[in-house]
């Protein structure tokens, strides 16, 4: 892609250069920035009240923080630009209630601007930051926290001195997952009317059909994000945070009447406005314009959807495991490469990934055509970049980023001393993995297995682009039905995308109960975390 | 247990993906939604027994289909604006019919010379007016007329059907003036260009401006709709330089494939859609202009009244379209 993109015809460049992609750039710039700082903040500070305060209904926030994840951004922008926008219910209620006329006659912050997209797109990214981060304030070891207080510090003292330095790891992989979702984002900034570098590159290939000056373009925001997650990597590499004693009971926080108040609204609001509200639009539009038939029309189209979320889940999670214990383990001096390089894939455009699915498996199909009109076999067809293979393939890319991400930063918790105390007892490499890496990175793998399931299932531009024929997946049917000004009609699609989402959420949350008499002590304990980290 | 679910889930993936192809089919790659064109595939398939497969995607088919070359199963591609047509034409992605059928039932002016490609139906690139203005006489270059300062609501200056008008404005123009116009639009509008063009419609019913760009079918599908309907009531559809050149008029159009596997059949269907009963019903569901001039349309859109089209060839608007997207960029019209 950047060989591609060096070659690129320079007028048009100069062209978009004096004309738009300076706003273009500064909007790319902007949106990044406010996304991640705003993910931040949402992110950390909700799993810090979490984990470390006594603030009221816990265990029910604790996972509805999560569910706004199951939300595909574009269809939140649709509902609050619906719900919001001049001609919405809700200023058209103020109008009727203070007789006012026109837009002239008062004020009412526009949602379709470069702050409304960030602050939609950090409601709904910002569970990546809450969910790692809180995991890993769960894995700390408290000893470390109580030396604190021992020292004198006073418990916000040690939470920000001690705790938030060792979450780092955590919250880093979050926020390059959150800035990299972010730049990839086409359809809500589309919908909001903000131009980034991504409108560019859509402008370039699709307007102007200059795919190489696309690319190029592509490459720059590949060189920003570079630059960001070398930067942060540089900042963390000298420092090596390992807990050994992830399970000691931890010291909570006890908050006023005041501060519960305050603490606990500020969780709710984030559950409400990122999951509740736009979650209750679709249920009341779904009653309004479904029927039974309706929904039973789209079940196949839910299996596609579950089939595609079940692949690029479990590939993806076990090539993540692959990279990251060989990583860990291996010697060699390139052992970093395989896993940073597969991190990319997810700040590229969906559709631009598509199309280099097809670049790359279409001569490999054109040569096993070839191949069988030799040998005289019946010929194959477009058996890769043709089937579902191209979709699962091209996800599995998109979303490595997030099972890499997962499982490293559950790796770095692991102290290096397990990696070798066991074969120093003479137990083989095979054996130290199973009995000791894979149970203590379970609530990763989980986790990671999760996050790419969800991901998956709310998938649109690449699956539009490469499914074989009469294959709808309910992403695909939704943005039909919603491009056309039909958000209602789509609603009940839109409501399964969450659902089966939720799914896997409430599942994970529901096994450990009953696993937990039944297994030994190695289960036991691992399915504990699992619990913890969900 | 759970390595074992995952290898079986794997072992049912491997079966389903291989698809077994039987029996008579067409392969579409349609850049149009699904659902508009189901009704006629059905009754196609009703008549001829041939399987219509559809694949729906607006963005990359072109490129899609270029990766396939000789191997892509696509017999028939849908567009839903003249420049996708001449794209796919200018990369060589497609082959000429030779159907005497399709020749007799499409007027000239709506065929590729060299037979590669020809229009289903046409459309109207209208001006919606607030009905509280009344009833105007209304050109494209009046947008720019001062008196329209703030009053101006449309969707995207880059999408397909904002840059083919553009295009017919530099035909008609030339370059300079078209900026010009274009700075001047671009300083009347109420808000930054977004939504699509329904919503505008929406946006002239809430007061929030009076005059916007829209499509001729889009009118009759929010009067169908039970939501939408009040803000359609709210406008007039006005046809524009009636007194001088004539609308500026863009087409749904299909095409053959250069390596349709089906031929037979594709050839099948693009006649099929060309006869009376499917001009008949395409006009019907989706508000459109038959291309036959012997077909007429719905009697909603009929009710709109008879129109002047501007008579300048699509081919020369779709030769403008690089042209008219530099414009628009230049004029920054969607910043």
């Amino acid at each position: 892609m950047l060989y591609a993109g060096i070659n690129a015809s320079g007028d048009l460049f100069n062209h978009l250069w004096q004309t738009v992609l300076p706003s273009y750039i500064s909007n790319t710039l902007l949106l990044g920035i406010m996304v991640v700082v705003l993910t931040l903040v949402f992110g950390i500070s909700s799993a810090a009240l979490i984990v470390h305060t006594n603030i009221v209904a816990k265990n029910l926030l604790r996972w509805l923080l999560i569910l706004p994840l199951a939300m595909p951004a574009y269809l939140v922008a649709y509902l609050y630009t619906d719900l919001f926008d001049y001609a919405g219910p809700v200023q058209r209620t103020l109008r009727h209630g203070f007789n006012w006329q026109s837009p002239n006659d008062y004020y009412f912050f526009d949602i379709r601007t470069l702050l409304g997209a960030a602050i939609i797109i950090a409601l709904v990214l910002f569970p990546y930051v809450y969910m790692l981060t809180r995991t890993a304030f769960e894995q700390q070891d408290q000893n470390l926290l109580r030396a604190g207080r021992l020292l004198g510090l006073t418990e916000q003292q040690s939470f920000i001195k001690i705790a938030l330095p060792l979450a780092r790891p955590a919250i880093a992989v979050a926020a390059s997952l959150v800035l990299m979702e972010t730049l990839a984002d086409f359809a809500t900034v589309q919908y909001f009317a903000v131009n980034t570098l991504t409108t560019a590159i859509y402008d370039t290939w699709l307007g102007y059909g200059e795919l190489a000056s696309a690319n190029a373009l592509a490459s720059i925001l590949m060189l920003f994000i570079l630059f960001a997650v070398v930067t942060e990597q540089r900042a963390r590499a000298q420092k090596n945070h390992q807990s050994n004693r992830p399970d000691t009971e931890r010291e909570i926080i006890q908050l006023s009447k005041a501060q519960q108040l305050l603490a606990s609204s500020f969780c709710w609001f984030l559950a409400f406005a990122g999951f509740i509200l736009p979650f209750a639009l679709l249920i009341i539009m779904a009653i309004d314009y479904s029927n039974t038939e309706q929904l039973f029309k789209l079940l196949p189209t839910g299996m596609n959807s579950i089939k595609i979320a079940l692949y690029t889940a479990t590939l993806s999670t076990l090539i993540a495991l692959v990279l990251g214990l060989y990583q860990r383990l291996s010697t060699d001096s390139w052992r970093d490469m395989p896993q940073k390089i597969s991190g990319f894939g997810y700040a590229i455009p969906g559709t631009v990934l598509a199309m280099a699915m097809l670049a790359t498996f279409g001569p490999i199909d054109h040569g096993l055509n070839y191949l069988a009109e030799l040998w005289q076999f019946k010929q194959p067809g477009l058996i890769l970049s043709g089937s579902i293979f191209a979709i699962i393939f091209a996800l599995i890319v998109r979303f490595a980023a997030i099972a890499n991400g997962t499982i490293s930063s559950g790796l770095d918790q692991i102290p290096k001393s397990l990696d070798y105390a066991p074969t120093s007892l003479g137990a083989g490499l095979g054996k130290t993995l199973k009995q000791i890496h894979l149970p203590l990175l379970k609530p990763s793998i989980l986790v990671a297995w999760l996050l790419v399931f969800v991901e998956a299932m709310k998938e649109l531009p690449a699956v539009l682009l490469l499914r074989p024929f009469n294959f709808e997946t309910l992403s695909t049917q939704v943005y039909q039905l919603i491009s056309d000004e039909m958000l209602e009609q789509g609603a009940l699609g839109a409501i399964l995308i969450v659902l089966l989402g939720l799914l896997p959420i409430i599942w994970l949350n529901k096994e450990p109960k009953k696993h937990r008499q039944s297994t030994g002590f190695h289960k036991k304990h691992s399915f504990q975390q699992n619990k913890e980290t969900l | 247990m759970f390595k074992k679910s995952i290898l079986l889930t794997f072992i049912i993936s491997m079966v389903i993906t291989t698809n077994a192809n039987a029996g008579e089919e067409v392969n579409v790659y349609s850049y149009r939604q699904p659902f508009l064109v189901k009704p006629l595939f059905d009754l196609f398939t009703k008549d001829t027994g041939i399987k219509v497969n559809v694949v729906f995607a607006k963005k990359g088919m072109a490129e899609r289909l270029a990766r396939e070359g000789k191997y892509s199963p696509a017999d028939v591609l849908l567009t839903t604006d003249i420049s996708r047509l001449i794209e796919l034409h200018d990369r060589n992605l497609l082959q000429t019919f030779n159907s005497s059928i399709i020749n007799k039932a499409v007027p000239n002016q709506y065929r590729a010379q060299d037979d590669t490609w020809f229009a289903l139906t046409t459309r109207v690139r209208n001006i919606y007016s607030a009905k509280r203005l009344g009833h105007i006489d209304i050109n494209y270059e009046d947008l720019a007329d001062i008196k329209y300062k703030g009053r101006i609501c449309t969707r995207s200056g880059k999408h397909p059907y904002n840059v083919a008008l553009v295009a017919s404005m530099i035909a008609e123009h030339g370059e300079a003036q078209t900026l010009i116009w274009l700075e001047k639009v671009k300083a009347n509008l109420a808000r930054k260009p977004q939504g699509s063009d329904r919503a505008q419609v929406q946006a002239i019913h809430q007061n929030f401006c009076d005059i916007s760009l829209g499509n001729s079918y889009y009118f009759g599908k929010m009067l169908n709709d039970d939501k939408q309907k009040i803000w359609a009531e709210a406008v007039n559809i006005n046809f524009p330089n009636q007194k001088n050149r004539g609308a500026h008029v863009n087409i749904s159009g299909m095409a053959l494939a250069k390596y349709s596997p089906n031929q037979e059949n594709a050839k099948a269907l693009m006649e099929f859609l060309v006869s009376k009963p499917a001009q008949q019903l395409y006009a019907e569901t989706n508000m459109e202009y038959p291309v036959r001039v012997d077909v007429k349309p719905s009697a909603l859109v009929a009710s709109w009244g008879e129109f002047k089209a501007d008579d300048l060839s699509l081919e020369a608007i779709a030769k403008h379209r690089k042209t008219a997207l530099k414009l628009i960029d230049k004029a920054q019209f969607d910043l």
